[in-house]
């Protein structure tokens, strides 16, 4: 299944026998208080350089959150994504759980958007799938609702399939626009749950063959050497069935590990695009 | 073993978050002779207040304070009956919980294990707590500070419904009220009309200190 995402002159698909679309994470003001003070005062200086390092760093997506306390995020998002995207040509990734923010976001966006997000909650849906079908986006589901994060594979399943059939049969909102996020809890927290994950993004895969994504950071929330856990969950992950992920674009061994599991999986022919990363690098270094 | 030797296994055991270890220890402790008040200050605060220092420092990391955590949990659970009988002061009482629509509780739980750590007993109502629960809570418990967390933009403005339900049930002034979180600073905790706010584990358990002395600094004059 494929999932096209555009921009006005760039298209990204997200399918499993594609390269892995490596969403960058960096624009988000959460946990950064210069980057919010900056936008209280309208300043998005803080984003061209953001932009500019994710991309050398290898995004293939850009994600954009503007979500910080007294900021307008409507308008807010609404002009960094003008801003962005007079910079790059790379589609976006419109991050906002207000749904006036992902509104004025889609407005302000041109081509075809990722939305971040909409849970199997009925009152969030009605909400946002309407939105999805007006502006023509594809929508990250994530499987909780009101009551819970469920822990078992099979329950996140259900709220999967819940949510599949309001966006299909209710919205007519096509499957392959649905990207589900298995939900990544961090593994310092809780030893288990990275496997629960895995057999969660299984499942999807084998059920209906949807997309995934996922913040991939929080996995290693609260341990050291957090670069080496995430670029190894990516590339299990990748082998479980996830075909994209929110994450740290800008730290060259994660996206070197996602590249190589990009070859070993078949989607890179030839190495073509593995060996012309390490062309580039010795260029760079000479 | 000597009540010395006792208290310094339970220090080492607490630190390596070895559960059982501590529970044994604990009650052999009580068997022994041992009282409820050197078990708890001598030995579980201590060892949870180097905990909290490690991890500040960055030398310890999340898995190591929850195991430690859970670990003092669990003698607590056999402590705080005694303790209530022998009538001793606690540091303080400090009801915790997620505000509603939000279900992030590792940072909360974090919160908690220094709180424990420094004396405190703390009352964790969990996550997705309603307005209604929260002061339901305080008119059970009468903690003197209710400590609410929110991880996202869409959740902090709980802070204001519940201080709101809180002061229209007539109960602002007995507690006061402290805010965290991911996205939350401290303009926002302000604005909300929170009594103060903290960035991290640490910070919170310093101002919850300074605040409940404070507090009864003022009762006292």
């Amino acid at each position: 299944m494929h999932t096209v995402i555009s921009s006005p002159n760039k298209t990204v698909t997200i399918g499993c026998d594609q390269p892995f679309c490596i969403i960058g994470e960096r624009i988000n003001p959460t946990g950064r208080k210069k980057f919010q003070e900056q936008l209280r005062a309208g300043d998005l200086s803080s984003v061209e350089i953001d932009v500019h390092a994710q991309i050398a760093g290898g995004a293939t997506m850009l994600d954009v959150n503007m979500g910080a306390p007294f900021v307008d995020e409507p308008q807010m998002l609404a002009n960094a994504i003008k801003l962005i995207q007079s910079i790059t040509d790379l589609p976006l990734c419109i991050d906002s759980s207000v749904f006036e923010a992902l509104e004025a976001g889609l407005a302000a966006y041109e081509g075809k958007a990722l939305i971040n997000s909409v849970t199997a909650e009925d009152e969030r849906m009605a909400m946002i799938f309407p939105l999805v079908k007006k502006y023509g986006g594809a929508i990250i589901a994530l499987p909780n609702d009101e009551f819970e994060i469920p822990d078992a594979p099979e329950r996140r399943l259900e709220l999967v399939d819940h949510i599949v059939r309001t966006a299909t049969d209710k919205y007519g909102i096509p499957i392959e626009d649905i990207v589900i996020d298995p939900l990544a809890m961090p593994i310092g927290a809780d030893s288990t749950m990275v496997v629960r994950t895995l057999e969660t993004i299984e499942m999807i895969r084998q059920k209906y063959g949807l997309n995934t994504t996922l913040g991939a950071s929080n996995v290693s929330f609260g341990m050291p050497d957090r670069h080496t856990l995430n670029s190894v969950f990516i590339p299990m992950a990748m082998q479980s069935g996830l075909t994209s992920a929110i994450m740290d674009s800008r730290t060259g061994q994660i996206v070197t590990a996602v590249r190589a599991a990009d070859l070993m999986k078949g989607n890179d022919e030839w190495g073509a695009n593995w060996i012309a990363a390490h062309r580039a690098k010795i260029a760079q270094a000479s | 073993m000597t009540h010395e030797e006792i208290l310094k296994s339970l220090y080492e055991e607490v630190m390596v978050g070895n559960g059982p270890a501590v529970l044994e220890l604990t009650n052999q402790g009580l068997a022994d002779g041992l009282g409820p008040e050197p078990i708890l200050f001598e030995a579980l605060i201590p060892s949870l207040e180097e905990v909290g220092a490690r991890f500040e420092r960055g030398d310890y990391f999340v898995p190591e304070m929850l195991i430690a955590g859970r670990a003092m949990s669990g003698a607590l659970d056999i402590l705080r009956p005694l303790l209530a009988e022998t009538g001793v002061e606690t540091v303080g009482t400090f009801l915790m919980g997620t505000v509603k629509g939000d279900v992030h509780d590792i940072g909360k739980n974090l919160v908690n294990i220094m709180l424990e750590g420094a004396g405190f007993h703390v009352i964790d109502l969990g996550v997705q707590v309603s307005p209604e629960k929260f002061v339901a809570a305080i008119e059970e418990y009468k903690p003197d500070i209710v400590g609410m967390s929110a991880f996202l933009t869409t959740t902090m403005p709980m802070f204001k419904v519940n201080i709101h339900n809180i002061t229209k049930a007539g109960l602002r002034e007995q507690v006061i009220v402290l805010v965290g979180g991911a996205p939350v600073t401290r303009e926002y905790a302000d604005a909300c009309g929170a009594d103060g706010y903290a960035a991290d584990a640490a910070t919170a358990v310093r101002l919850a200190k300074k605040l409940i002395a404070g507090r009864r600094a003022l009762a006292k004059v």
